[in-house]
Order: structure tokens, then C-alpha cells, then sequence
């Protein structure tokens, strides 16, 4: 490449090109922004909505699909005659019955019933067979389970983190409610998974398939979790396994992306090993490649896990039962000390699954110990003891109890020791001797701050926004860049949502602003003390584990009901990844450049400026990616406690029976919104890893 | 050519002719309007790479062929294109008389479950097993029970010496540790051909000598068909029993250490001899006089096999010409020790030290 050295004569403008192309840029902007005055008649202020007529034509497609489209003949045991039903029904309600079976088959193991035997004969026969209902197991045997469980698979840590999660759900009166959610979760866990491995193997076999795939990921990355309820409604109807499809959807594609990420990066002379070893193409692929691959799996396995969890509270909207359900309950009617030990007992399950399934993936085993019968299958015999004595405790506690709650039997839902009351009185507390400066405090950022930015973001002409973000395409990455972020937002601004859009940008971007600034300060420190770094990272790989709504409760119970409460909470979840991505952007940066800096004589501050920054820039900008992508699912999800952006959009057409077509349009919306952010910052920090020789 | 090719059995384990590797859209069809005749240059502009050009030779048993290249001659290809991890363009591979490349995929499993090892740069482990999983890997393959297959491993792992971490995943061994874990697995299934792409070579040097010593002990004790490919000239003089020098895909020369020592054939392979001190890897066999009738020996009898330096000062120390014998104590020639000054000080006559 040619490359005019600059001599010393070069002035300003070709010496910073792209940085005054982007003033240029800015007064352009402004220049539109105070020109183009608001008049609904005016194209450059706003686009008509020119897809206004979209919804209807996708509410009509999915109704045809669903009841029209190729109708089959069908038998109805029930009228004992042929009825006709369009195919898609038919299958989506046998796919829906079979996910409703295996839910309700290991919640019942769990906590009794008797629908898995309905399911086998008839409610007739239940009704006249009083005997015929499945018995709970005692709480004890399942909690025995997981301590066992947890000692063969990783030792006595896990046991005890285990015993305790266990202990902790059942004292405090959720065993019900967690159970449902587990069994929600033991079915679209392992689905997700395996499908994600599927569709990952075969885009990693076939380009065709991944270059197919590659735009539903992306779409699905940035898609907010809403907007997937009402096309699963419409097709699945209401109900756990809706829920749990939903969730699955939802699930699904980090694992593809990841499982195919892993397969990606074995190198090729393992493969050769394998192929020289004699390996055939299956044990190529299943002893080779995806064990190999098992970081980049585990990781995908763990955001399942994540995602089944933060979809638990989300998945309620459109029917699923357990300690979603009523932790949205609780948020509703403002019960901050109840939300708090729901919240509690869904991160604990997450836990305890990951770990688990962490540790199963981890584990040894010994081929030379000469094990007798016994020995080999001690677990199993230490459980079976178990059951029975839990169980004969559980019929004791009949005579204990006689006439209260067994409590070691079940434990009915609230009907356990609460701290309720604690947090109450801690709330009320607050409210009493805080109330002004908090008030004042929210009251102040609103009027002042909140207001205004987005007053401004609305006092922005469609034109000028179209400038600014094409310009910025166009500096970035040329004509391409610039054609693709205009075609993204145009999708927007042809729909009837355009200013509710403005109102996602202001909060997520104003999110975003704080969460940046806030992670690469935290960020930058901490790298710079190893103790720190890792203690940083291991903070943040916990709080990732919370599930997103979690964030809303403690900011709820501080400034309750308002756009404030949302946006800390999207500042706190967002700003994760920017500690994350920062922390490890320069602890990359190679040490010999540090110690370049140092025998300069450059002090801790310069040091920081001229090499740290700089280099770790590309990858702390993915970081700025991942807090944008947090900050909007954050702020969609923060419609559950009212605000007027697309959000709210999205939860009212969850309401609607013809919401279909306006649930996937919004979803559309904020996924654009966050691929046109997400296509900026990567064709960006890829060109800057080139010129700086990291890729 | 060489005495040692005379002590080979005439059957060739590994047999290639005319075996052509190129990458690139149109390898085909170039190659067959090259008729025969490939430049590398012209290939090039048609978006062609020449991997393996024309290479033409026979591996016989128990001998080991060191392939040695810089980067980017084409050495592991050429391993690639006969262990068939890469498909060969054009030529003929044949292993122990069956046609490789006319193998369908059945076949070749079959036939690298029982009769090839290879060894890797890299090395090539599998993360997730164990030492001993990882010995135990090609038998599991294979299908033997896990018992017998973790007992065999185990030998494995007393044969690379590393009892006592059987149990030790890779990233907690040395990458010396990981390479012997490799070669263990490489030989778990008792092949009869072992290929080792620079099996050494990501290793520092003092290791790479203690494993070079190692490998050595090894190949006395099983006597593998080798093809050992290396960008390291010394090593291959130090391992091989013929050495190939490869440079653009072209195999420049074929021949034992020492005529490759003594008579470079081309310009380029010289650049890799100049600078080695012959009295270092020369065996007395390829330096010493015929013997004619009537010589005046001394009492001192040497072998064919030793390197000259290490019986070079016992040599000077007789007047009268030294015996040379070989391994079964026939006189095969004589040595004066002025022709052992000769050897060791007058660094510019090749011609007259010649075989």
C-alpha cells in the first residue's frame, strides 16, 4: 500500500482526515436540526409511515397460516367424527402437547399431581380413582438429591452450595413456585442446547447453512425478549409450554453462535491427529471437534441456563407458572421484600444449574481403581437410602404436625419463614427519612436532565438523524457502511413509531454514555492490580448471572415508580460488560509495550493515555457493543414498570389479539436500532485491530 | 549410490512417484496442460500454489527419511499428501504395495487404525482427556474395550517415561512433557509407519536434544518406518538415515548424510553443508580408503559406524593406518591418520574425501 509520508507543511485537515470529516458532519447536523421545522406535512421532519399497513398484512398472513392454509382431515375421539384443521394448527398443537407433557411430567415428579396420569387415561378416571395422583416428593429428598449430586460431581463446595440453595427455597415458602419454574427450565434447557449444538455443527459442516443462518442470529441477538411472547401465542397458544417455547427461541441462538464459534477455533492439526488416529466422520465430529470446542460450549450452555432463567419472569406474560409468575406479582403490588427473596431463589437455581452443569462437563474419571459393585455405584445406593429415609421423616412428620404444616413434607408457598417485613420497614425507612433527597434527586435528573435529552432527541428532524447516522456509516465504512445503517433506520422511520424509537435511543444512549464512562474508569484501575482485575471479573461474571429484571427491585424500592428506576437499572446491567471488556482490553495490551512505556518515562497517567487506551481500544469498543445491546433489552424490559418507548409498544400488543403483526414490527425496530449500532462499532474496531496489527 | 540402500530389503514401504500437490482453483487442469513440466512461477500468477512438485522416492522398512525444508517448500505437504490428509493432485503413493489414493474412506480408516502414527508440531492434544485418555484415544477409536485400552496406555506412558502423571491434563505439562504424551499416542496402536511433522521443533533447545536423544532410544528399540519431516538441518543429519532436501516444492536432493555432506548437488542444498563441521556427523565408513594388498596395519581396529571426531584422536595417535571394520567384524577398509588431518583441518578439498 501507498502511503504519503506527511511532511511537516500538511495542515489540520488531511493530518486528522476522519475526524474533521466528522465535524463537517456535526455542523451539517445542526445546521438540518434548527433549518427543518416541525411540521408533520414535511418529509424532512418526518418520513410518512408508509408501512402503517404492514401489521394488518402479517396479523392476516398468520391467521391464514394458522387456520386456513392447507386444511387435513383430523379425528376428534371426542364427537367421534372428522373434523378439518388447517395443517399448522395440527402440528404446532402437537408440538405444544408433547413440551406440555414433558413440563408437567418433572413438575409433577417433583411436586405431585396428576395430569401426567390424565395424559395416559382420562379426567374421568383421575375423578373416579381418588388413588390415581402422583405424590410429591418431600422437599428433603429433592435437596438430598442435589447435595449428593453436587458432592459426586465436584466435591463438598458444590454440595454445600446445593444443600443451601435447596434449604433457602424451601424455608422461605417458594418450593412450589421454584419447582414449576425448574421444571420450565430442565425442558427448555436441554432443548435449547441441543438444538443449538445441532444448528451449530451444521453451519460449521456447511457455509450454506451458516451464511443462511447468519441473519436470523444477528436479528435474534438484538431482538428484545418481549417481542418474541405474541408470534408464540398466536401459534402456540397460552401456557407453560409456551413459555418454555418462547424461551427456547430465545435461547436457541448464543448457542449456535458459540457452539460454532468453539468448532471454529480447534486447530486443524488436532483434527489431523484425529483423522490419523483412524477416526471416522461421527467420531471426528463427537470425540474430536466438540469436546475440543467445550469452552466456547460451556459458555453457550451457561447463557442458556441465563437466558431460561431471565425468560422465567418474562415467559409469565404469556402463562408460565412458578417464581416468575409471582415475582411479577410482587413487583406489581409493589412488595419489594417478597420480589427480593424470589429474586433470590431464581438466581440460586441459576447458580446451582451452572455449576452443575459446569462441573459435569469437568469431570474425571478413575480407570485404574479396581471398584466393587458398591464402591462403583455408591451415589446411587446413598441416594436410594436417602429417598426411603426422607420419606419415612416425612410420614413421621405426618404425627408431628398433626394438624399444621408438615414441614417435613412440604412447605406451602408463603407459608415459610419471610423477611419480608425487614425489607418493608427497611423501605419504609427509607422513604421516611430519605424521601426529600431521593425525591429531589429524581425530581432534579428529570427535570433537568431526562426532560430535555429527550425533548431533544424529538426535536430531532428524520432528515437530520439520517445525516448524521449515514455520515457516520460513511466515514466508518464507506458507501457500504453508510447504506446499511440508512436502510436499518429507514425500516423505522417508515413505520408509525418513529418518535416512540427516539424515546428507546434517548434512554438507551443516555444509559449507555453513563455505563461507558463509568466502566472505563472502574475498568481501567482495576487492570492495573491483578488481584483487582480478577476480582472485578468474577464480580462481573456473578452479576451476569442475575437475571435483567432482577436489576429493577433495589431501585424500585429506592425511587419507585419511574423513568429514573429504569435507567439506574439499565446504567447497572449495562455497565458489565463495559468493566468486562475493558478490564480485559488491557490486560491484553503485551507487557513489553507497558514496560516500552515505563523505560520512556512515562508516568501511570500517560501510560494509561498513550498505550493502554489506545491499544485495548478495539476491544473495549465490543464492550461499548455488548452495553448498547444491554442497555436496549434493559430499557424494553424496563416497560414492566411504565415507560412511553417502544417497550410499551411491545407489552400492549402482547394484550392485543391482533398484536402479532405490531409484536414482531416493534421487536424489528429494536433490533435494527441495535444492529445499526452493533454494524458501526465492529466495522470500526475492526479496522482499528488492523492498523494496529492485533487481528 | 550409498552402502546403507544395499543393506535395505528391496520392498519399499512407502513408494511415491511423480506426486504433485497444488493449490488453486484450476490445479487440474494447469497441471495437465504443464504436461509434466511445472514452473512455480507461472502457477503463481494463475492463482496456483505449488505445494509438492514431481517427488519421486521410496521409504524402506525400517529406515528412517527425513524431509527437511524451510517454511513454505512444501515438506509437510508432501507428509500430508502420503499420510492422505490432503488429496494428492496428480502421482501414484503406494504404502506397502496398496494403491493410497484409490483407498475409499473405509480403507484409509482401516488402515490408519493399524499402520500409521503421526506425530504433531503442535502437538495436537486433546484438552479435555488426561495423559492417559489421550494415549488411550486411537484405541478407544479402534474399538477396544476401556480396560484394555487404559492398560495399554499405561505402558505407553511408562514407555515416554512420564508414570506418575498419567492423570494430568495437557495444559499442565511442559510442552517437552506434551510432545512425549504425542509420540506416546502416535505409537499406542503399534503402527509399522510413523510420520512425525517437526515433531521438535516449538520446543527450546536443550529440550529438544534431550527429546532428539529420546526419540533415538526409542526408534533403536522399535525400528519404525520413519518419515520425519524437520526444517532443522542438524537434526536431520542427526536422526536420519536418508535425508530429503526440499526447496519450492522440489526435492533438490535425495541421499544419505553424508554424500549430502560431502557432495551437495545443487547451490542451494551447499548453503545448508558449508557450515557444518563434517568431523561432527561424518561416519568413519564415508571417509576411509579402500583397502589394497599389503598395508602395514596398526593394532588399532575402529568401526565404520563412528562419527570421526569421536575416534579421531585415537587415529592421530597411530603411525601406521587403523582398520575399519563393521558390525561383524570384516575389515571393510583403512585410515591414515594423515588423511584424518586431512578430514578434520583442510576444509576446502571435498573431492578427495569422497566415498
Amino acid at each position: 500500500m501507498h502511503r504519503r509520508v506527511p511532511d511537516m507543511g500538511t495542515n489540520f485537515f488531511t493530518k486528522h482526515r476522519k475526524l474533521s470529516q466528522f465535524v463537517i458532519l456535526l455542523i451539517a447536523f445542526f445546521a438540518l436540526v434548527i433549518l427543518v421545522k416541525p411540521n408533520e406535512a414535511n418529509v424532512l421532519w418526518r418520513f410518512p409511515s408508509l408501512l402503517a399497513s404492514l401489521p394488518g398484512i402479517i396479523n392476516d398472513f398468520a391467521e391464514n397460516l394458522m387456520f386456513n392454509w392447507f386444511p387435513i382431515q383430523v379425528y376428534d375421539p371426542h364427537i367421534e367424527e372428522y373434523e378439518e384443521v388447517a395443517l399448522l394448527r395440527e402440528v404446532t398443537r402437537g408440538f405444544s402437547r408433547g413440551v406440555l407433557f414433558m413440563i408437567e411430567f418433572i413438575r409433577e415428579v417433583l411436586i405431585g399431581g396428576v395430569k401426567t396420569i390424565v395424559a395416559f387415561t382420562s379426567w374421568e378416571f383421575v375423578r373416579e380413582n381418588p388413588w390415581a395422583a402422583w405424590p410429591a416428593l418431600p422437599w428433603t429428598v429433592v435437596s438430598g438429591g442435589a447435595v449428593i449430586l453436587g458432592y459426586a460431581l465436584n466435591g463438598r463446595n458444590l454440595a454445600l452450595l446445593a444443600g443451601a440453595a435447596t434449604v433457602y427455597i424451601s424455608v422461605f415458602g417458594q418450593w412450589h413456585p421454584a419447582m414449576e419454574t425448574l421444571s420450565f427450565v430442565l425442558v427448555a434447557a436441554p432443548v435449547s442446547v441441543l438444538l443449538g449444538l445441532l444448528f451449530g455443527i451444521l453451519s460449521y459442516k456447511s457455509h450454506a447453512v451458516e451464511v443462511a443462518l447468519a441473519p436470523f442470529l444477528n436479528i435474534a441477538q438484538t431482538m428484545p425478549h418481549f417481542s418474541y411472547l405474541v408470534p408464540v401465542t398466536v401459534f402456540f397458544g397460552l401456557g407453560d409450554h409456551a413459555g418454555a417455547i418462547a424461551t427456547i427461541i430465545f435461547a436457541t441462538p448464543p448457542m449456535i453462535r458459540l457452539t460454532l464459534l468453539g468448532l471454529k477455533k480447534v486447530p486443524v492439526e488436532v483434527v489431523e491427529a484425529g483423522l490419523m488416529n483412524g477416526s471416522n466422520d461421527k467420531q471426528i465430529l463427537f470425540k474430536v471437534l466438540v469436546p475440543t470446542a467445550r469452552r466456547d460450549i460451556l459458555i453457550g450452555v451457561n447463557q442458556v441456563i441465563m437466558q431460561c432463567l431471565a425468560m422465567a419472569v418474562i415467559a409469565s406474560f404469556i402463562g408460565a407458572k412458578g417464581l416468575g409468575f409471582n415475582l411479577l406479582l410482587a413487583l406489581n403490588q409493589l412488595r419489594i421484600g417478597q420480589a427480593l427473596e424470589l429474586g433470590i431463589c431464581i438466581v440460586l437455581i441459576a447458580v446451582v444449574l451452572d455449576k452443575l452443569s459446569l462441573a459435569y462437563a469437568n469431570k474425571q474419571t478413575d480407570y485404574f481403581a479396581d471398584l466393587s459393585f458398591a464402591q462403583r455405584h455408591k451415589y446411587a445406593l446413598v441416594f436410594a437410602v436417602f429417598f426411603v429415609g426422607c420419606i419415612a421423616v416425612a410420614l413421621l412428620g405426618q404425627l408431628i404436625f398433626q394438624d399444621g404444616i408438615n414441614y417435613l413434607y412440604l412447605i406451602p408457598h408463603n407459608k415459610g419463614i419471610t423477611t419480608e417485613l425487614f425489607w418493608q420497614s427497611g423501605v419504609d425507612w427509607m422513604v421516611d427519612n430519605w424521601y426529600a433527597g431521593l425525591q429531589g434527586f429524581n425530581r432534579g435528573l428529570i427535570v433537568n436532565v431526562l426532560q430535555p435529552m429527550k425533548n431533544a432527541y424529538l426535536a430531532m428532524p428524520v432528515s437530520a438523524t439520517f445525516l448524521l447516522v449515514m455520515g457516520t456509516g460513511c466515514i466508518i465504512g464507506g458507501i457500504r457502511s453508510a447504506l446499511i445503517v440508512g436502510g436499518l433506520l429507514l425500516f423505522i422511520a417508515l413505520t408509525e413509531w418513529w418518535d416512540r424509537a427516539l424515546i428507546t435511543m434517548y434512554m438507551a444512549s443516555f444509559s449507555v454514555i453513563i455505563s461507558v464512562t463509568f466502566g472505563l474508569i472502574v475498568g481501567s484501575i482495576c487492570a492495573q492490580y491483578t488481584f483487582a482485575s480478577k476480582a472485578a471479573l468474577l464480580a462481573c461474571d456473578t452479576l451476569q448471572t442475575f437475571p435483567s429484571f432482577i436489576y429493577l427491585i433495589p431501585v424500585i424500592m429506592l425511587f419507585g415508580v419511574t423513568d429514573t428506576s429504569v435507567l439506574i437499572a439499565v446504567i447497572i446491567y449495562a455497565t458489565i460488560p463495559a468493566v468486562r471488556y475493558t478490564i480485559e482490553g488491557i490486560r491484553n495490551v503485551p507487557p513489553s509495550l507497558k514496560e516500552a512505556g515505563m523505560m520512556s518515562g512515562a508516568t501511570a497517567f500517560q501510560r494509561w493515555v498513550k498505550i493502554d487506551l489506545p491499544l485495548a481500544f478495539p476491544h473495549i469498543m465490543l464492550g461499548v457493543n455488548q452495553t448498547v445491546i444491554f442497555a436496549l433489552f434493559m430499557v424494553i424490559i424496563g416497560a414492566m414498570i411504565g415507560t412511553d418507548d417502544l417497550g410499551q409498544y411491545i407489552l400492549k400488543a402482547l394484550s392485543d389479539k391482533q398484536g402479532i403483526g405490531n409484536g414482531l414490527m416493534l421487536g424489528l425496530c429494536v433490533a435494527f436500532i441495535g444492529l445499526a449500532v452493533d454494524h458501526l462499532i465492529n466495522t470500526w474496531a475492526a479496522q482499528r485491530k488492523n492498523a494496529l496489527g492485533l487481528s | 549410490m550409498s552402502t546403507s540402500s544395499e543393506t535395505m530389503p528391496k520392498e519399499p514401504v512407502i513408494k511415491c512417484e511423480s506426486v504433485y500437490k497444488i493449490f488453486g482453483e484450476n490445479a487440474d487442469k494447469m497441471l495437465r496442460a504443464a504436461n509434466g513440466n511445472v514452473d512455480a512461477a507461472k502457477f503463481q500468477e494463475a492463482g496456483c500454489v505449488v505445494g509438492v512438485n514431481n517427488a519421486s522416492f521410496e521409504v524402506y522398512k525400517g529406515e528412517m527419511l527425513v524431509v527437511m525444508g524451510l517454511s513454505g517448500s512444501g515438506k509437510s505437504t508432501l507428509l500430508r499428501c502420503i499420510s492422505r490428509l490432503t488429496e494428492t493432485t496428480a502421482g501414484n503413493i503406494h504404502i506397502d504395495g496398496q494403491d493410497l489414493l484409490a483407498m475409499n474412506n473405509k480403507q484409509l480408516i482401516e488402515l490408519r487404525r493399524n499402520k500409521m502414527g503421526m506425530v504433531f508440531q503442535s502437538f495436537a492434544l486433546l484438552p479435555h482427556k488426561t495423559v492417559l485418555e489421550n494415549i488411550a484415544f486411537p484405541l478407544q477409536i479402534k474399538g477396544i474395550s476401556t480396560r484394555d485400552a487404559m492398560k495399554r496406555a499405561m505402558d505407553m506412558v511408562e514407555l515416554v517415561s512420564l508414570d506418575g502423571r498419567q492423570n494430568y491434563f495437557p495444559r499442565q505439562l511442559s510442552g517437552g512433557q506434551q510432545q512425549r504424551v504425542g509420540i506416546a499416542r502416535s505409537l499406542a496402536v503399534e503402527p509399522d509407519i510413523w510420520f512425525l511433522d517437526e515433531p521438535f521443533s516449538a520446543l527450546d533447545p536443550l529440550i529438544r536434544k534431550e527429546m532428539q536423544d529420546e526419540f533415538m532410544r526409542l526408534q533403536g528399540v522399535l525400528n519404525k518406518t520413519i518419515l520425519f519431516v524437520t526444517h532443522d538441518f542438524a537434526e536431520a543429519l542427526r536422526l536420519a538415515d536418508r535425508i530429503a532436501i526440499m526447496k519450492d516444492g522440489v526435492i533438490e536432493q535425495i541421499d544419505t548424510p553424508a554424500n549430502i555432506v560431502l557432495n551437495p548437488a545443487t547451490e542451494y542444498v551447499s548453503k545448508f553443508t558449508e557450515e557444518v563441521p563434517r568431523e561432527k556427523v561424518l561416519k568413519i565408513k564415508s571417509v576411509m580408503d579402500p583397502i589394497t594388498d599389503g598395508i602395514d596395519f596398526s593394532d588399532l581396529t575402529i568401526s565404520g559406524d563412528a562419527i570421526i571426531e569421536t575416534v579421531a584422536e585415537a587415529v592421530l595417535a597411530q603411525t601406521k593406518p587403523v582398520r575399519v571394520i563393521d558390525e561383524n567384524n570384516n575389515i571393510i577398509g583403512s585410515l591414515h591418520s594423515d588423511k584424518m588431518i586431512h578430514i578434520l583441518f583442510g576444509k576446502d578439498d571435498n573431492a578427495q574425501a569422497g566415498a
